[in-house]
């Protein structure tokens, strides 16, 4: 058995796949949304029985919990079944993993000014020395381009530690959190601050909410964004209390406007000095409080003890997870809703149950019939970050320019540590219109064959040659004949976890038109072309 | 002068029809106009809802334009007490006519032209309250129309309040080409809750680049990407929607590389507006259905170095008036001036008093200009005191917002208090119809 399923380069699975060789699925229509409508899908949370657990479900595992995975990949879940391929997902612990350390990237940067240095541009001023005042103002400058710097390497670390990483749902959570606790460098200004923010996630990534809310309130990243540094007894700020509660925890309608007045006195004095916390006693109003329904003298804590009392708070965390991992609730399709809304009401019990523990949530979630139910597989469209990462990731394809891809993110709408508000990323039928989508296909272009827009080509030693031979592996294993036909359901199937007749169609005569030969050459032109599929862009 | 080679919109439903044909649904844009609604009278009128047929060109100056250098005061002997070294000399100002004291940059002959033939409308001295001197945060203010940055773009909200077919399945969808950014990105002011625009830098890049690895690939690729929504699947799912946008995605990029590979009908110079803004030329002479385009000239945070009647500020100055003179002549050749305003803007002016480098600092209020037979040529408003200042920066007269809400309300017909939700009075700079 491998030890780290997700190494790189992959690890070939030690056990043969009990679920047989891989080939073409029964149902040439098969998988999502093409299925019988009108009647209600399953709302049950029982598991998923193993013989109901094949490729199809592995695969759709692996892209939801992670970030998909190759066909070996995607077998060796199939052999396992369901409860020990959730559990090696979730349970990740166990996995070793490189360990984010603190002195990766350069804290000092924006390190604010210390007395004397306060006290010498005073002086300068002061005597009006504007040669020297500009100098200082250089300093400034200069440091607020190298940490525009910084943050450019750090969305590059985290992107490569994205495809690199062996315990994908650890990553995979912490962009959620970061979508769900939206803080964008563009408002702060300080790189130092995002990484810990997202070290703060990483740590919490499947661990316990009511930790990350207690936390958050002490996060400089969002006190600053926030303006929670400026909120002082007598003049308090309400942007942190209020978005504590109307997009953290509880969602509109479930507080009052006195909640966020009364919260935000609780907030008062919560602010940083550098890099660290700091509660400001003198700056904090300790007078009585009365906050969704708690009395007392509340501080910071007691605002979240009293939110997490909220039955709103695991109602709105259930519906936020289900949206993440199952599908883009409201669908708009009542076979899909009515049983969506049950089964986040119970996902929401389960949390209170727990305390607030995530795993148990989504153990429960992902090993669920209605999780695996048709209507719900391929029918999520894949955030920009999950095509990137999941196309290097399944399809093994060179990296080529993390650079280019990190800007890529950005065009396609998702600049990592730049959400576009508090609110995070809409995701959806958001991420998707005419130019996203040329990107998305020019991008996975580029990866399969290194080919960038005219003039910004790579140079020719650079480009690293994508072989997807090993793709074809299991393919070959089975002792099938590797001829267009095969190739093509088996290609089709594993990147798009269906085949529709035209699909096939279009593929294999593009084969015969090439000879019907199976080439590195032909593979990877069928691969641009399937992923160029509207299709592709769902998982 | 009308141009003859100028597409008409029944030329291109045809075109897009036929292109089509074989697909199971046409392209959501072509069914709302050809199938989905009644067609109209007149064929200019594309988008349902929308009664002109008005353009909307805004040109962003990134960076913070300096006003003081470009609408120069050259009357206030202040002027050039805080400018010892970068004041544009009074004989060297390009007087505007009626106003005293108050003239352009000499760079800016082109834009003197488009004053003097009733084509150019200055307003003075437009800001926001409590004014941000960050980039970021000062342009997000603008592209939001909210002082707090936050929330949509205010062309995203118009396109989601007017520009919104009635998609497959009965959800409003947004009209596809409504907004087009040249750029590497669509910007902030462009995107709405369901509207995002289209943004390339070049319209080469507009399409897959697969095709350039092997020509073969070319006709599976577009089987794939023009089938539209195909058998068997429900058009109100996300593999639906997908399906719809990719054969968006095939017609639109279509249309608009055929567009621009026309050439224009005046010369422009060699700079990096005028090639954006010969695009949008074209794309207008081709009769896309886009009510918005949007241009970038970057390169005005000069804070070091910026020169006076010569120098880096002076260039740009250049840039910006050769640059939209040779886009309305081009216009107007085309018989389309008369449905294109252009609106200019930065997100905040520069400092009063140059610094110790030769150059200026971020500031507050500055001018924008509108562009067009349908602006009240001139300048307009009061422009701000170089004395009663706000920390060395000058205080604004014209809230932008009633420059958005005129633009809004008596150019693009919609409802400005909607989109800005706010009530601005619009400002009175474009005449009417």
């Amino acid at each position: 058995m491998p030890r780290h399923l997700f190494g790189r380069p992959m690890v070939p699975p030690a056990t043969p796949a009990a679920t047989g060789p891989a080939s073409p699925p029964d149902d040439p229509g098969g998988g999502s949304a093409r299925r019988v409508r009108g009647r209600p899908i399953s709302s049950s949370l029982a598991p998923i029985r193993a013989r109901d657990f094949g490729f199809e479900q592995a695969r759709h595992l692996l892209w939801r919990a992670g970030f998909g995975g190759t066909p070996q990949q995607i077998q060796t879940l199939a052999s396992w079944g369901p409860e020990r391929s959730v559990d090696y997902l979730l349970n990740y612990d166990a996995i070793p993993t490189e360990d984010v350390k603190g002195t990766l990237f350069d804290r000092d940067i924006m390190r604010p000014m210390n007395a004397e240095e306060r006290g010498e541009i005073a002086r300068a001023r002061m005597r009006g020395d504007e040669a020297a005042v500009d100098r200082l103002r250089a300093q400034r400058q200069r440091a607020e381009q190298n940490d525009r710097e910084q943050m450019r390497k750090i969305q590059r670390w985290w992107l490569k530690r994205m495809i690199e990483t062996p315990r994908p749902l650890e990553e995979k959570m912490t962009l959620f959190w970061h979508g769900h606790f939206a803080t964008s460098y563009r408002t702060i200004e300080d790189s130092y601050h995002m990484f810990r923010q997202n070290d703060l996630f990483r740590r919490n990534a499947t661990g316990n909410f009511g930790d990350l809310l207690f936390a958050i309130i002490r996060d400089p990243a969002m006190i600053a964004y926030l303006d929670n540094n400026d909120s002082r007894k007598g003049r308090p700020n309400e942007n942190l209390a209020r978005e504590l509660m109307e997009l953290f925890s509880l969602g509109v309608g479930n507080y009052t406007e006195q909640d966020i007045k009364e919260g935000a006195r609780a907030l008062t004095g919560y602010t940083f000095n550098d890099d660290e916390f700091v509660f400001q006693r003198n700056n904090h109003d300790d007078g009585p409080k009365v906050i969704l329904g708690e009395r007392g003298a509340l501080d910071g804590d007691g605002f979240v003890r009293a939110i997490l009392k909220q039955p709103a708070c695991s109602r709105f965390m259930a519906r936020k997870l289900y949206r993440f991992f199952a599908a883009d609730f409201p669908t708009g399709r009542p076979e899909v809703d009515g049983p969506a809304d049950a089964v986040i009401r119970r996902l929401a019990a389960t949390m209170v149950s727990s305390r607030y523990a995530i795993r148990p949530v989504l153990r429960q979630l992902l090993l669920s019939e209605h999780f695996y139910e048709p209507a719900l597989m391929n029918e999520v469209i894949k955030s920009p970050t999950e095509l990137v990462v999941g196309a290097v990731r399944s399809l093994n394809t060179p990296v080529r320019d993390i650079g280019v891809l990190a800007d890529a993110l950005g065009l396609m709408g998702q600049n990592l540590f730049f959400p576009p508000s508090v609110k995070g990323w809409d995701g959806g039928r958001a991420w998707i219109n005419t130019s996203t989508l040329y990107t998305r296909q020019n991008i996975l272009c580029f990866l399969l064959t290194g080919q960038l827009p005219a003039g910004r080509r790579d140079a020719l030693r650079d480009v690293e040659k994508y072989d997807p031979s090993d793709l074809l592996a299991d393919l070959r294993d089975s002792g099938a004949t590797i001829e267009p036909d095969a190739v093509a359901d088996y290609v089709l199937r594993f990147t798009l976890g269906n085949n529709t007749p035209r699909n096939r169609e279009t593929l294999t005569s593009f084969l015969h038109q090439h000879g019907g030969r199976i080439t590195p050459e032909t593979v990877t032109a069928l691969l641009l072309l399937v992923t160029a599929m509207p299709e592709y862009q769902l998982c | 002068m009308s141009d003859p080679i100028a597409f008409t919109r029944r030329q291109f439903l045809s075109t897009g029809l036929v292109l089509t044909s074989a697909a199971v649904t046409v392209p959501a844009f072509i069914n709302r106009s050809a199938l989905g609604l009644p067609m109209p009278a007149d064929f200019m009128t594309a988008i349902p809802g929308v009664p002109t047929d008005h353009i909307l060109v805004v040109v962003q100056l990134g960076g913070g334009n300096d006003g003081l250098n470009s609408v120069v005061p050259f009357g206030d002997a202040n002027y050039y007490r805080a400018r010892p070294s970068i004041g544009i000399r009074e004989n060297n100002v390009l007087r505007l006519n009626k106003t005293a004291g108050i003239g352009l940059h000499p760079n800016m002959r082109g834009i003197k032209d488009l004053h003097d033939e009733g084509l150019c409308a200055i307003v003075q001295g437009v800001g926001y309250p409590n004014p941000n001197r960050s980039h970021f945060k000062s342009m997000d203010i603008w592209h939001t129309a909210d002082t707090s940055a936050t929330g949509d773009g205010w062309l995203g909200r118009y396109f989601d309040a007017e520009c919104c077919g009635v998609g497959d399945g009965g959800k409003p969808e947004p009209e596809p080409m409504a907004g087009i950014a040249i750029g590497r990105e669509a910007p902030l002011a462009m995107q709405g809750r369901l509207s995002r625009a289209i943004g390339f830098e070049d319209p080469n890049l507009f399409r897959w680049l697969g095709k350039d690895v092997h020509a073969s690939l070319d006709d599976p690729y577009e089987q794939i990407n023009r089938r539209g929504v195909v058998e068997g699947v429900s058009s109100d799912t996300n593999a639906g929607f997908l399906m719809r946008t990719a054969l968006d995605a095939q017609i639109s990029s279509e249309q608009i590389r055929r567009a621009v590979a026309q050439r224009p009908l005046s010369t422009y110079p060699n700079n990096e507006l005028s090639r954006q803004l010969q695009m949008i030329s074209s794309m207008i002479r081709a009769g896309l259905k886009t009510r918005v385009y949007y241009a970038n000239l970057g390169g005005f945070d000069t804070h070091a170095g910026q020169g006076g009647e010569q120098g880096r500020h002076a260039q740009l100055m250049d840039t910006l008036a050769s640059s939209l003179k040779a886009f309305y002549e081009d216009l107007k050749k085309q018989g389309n001036d008369g449905r294109v305003l252009t609106m200019s803007f930065s997100e905040f002016g520069r400092r009063v008093a140059q610094n110790a480098s030769g150059g200026t600092d971020h500031g507050t209020a500055a001018p924008m200009f509108l562009f067009g037979p349908m602006v009240k040529a001139g300048v307009h408003g009061k422009h701000p005191s170089l004395t009663d200042l706000d920390q060395g920066d000058l205080k604004y007269n014209t809230d932008f917002r009633g420059v958005y809400a005129a633009i809004l309300e008596n150019w693009l017909r919609a409802d400005s208090r909607k989109i800005l939700e706010g009530s601005y009075r619009p400002f009175d700079v474009i005449k009417k119809a």
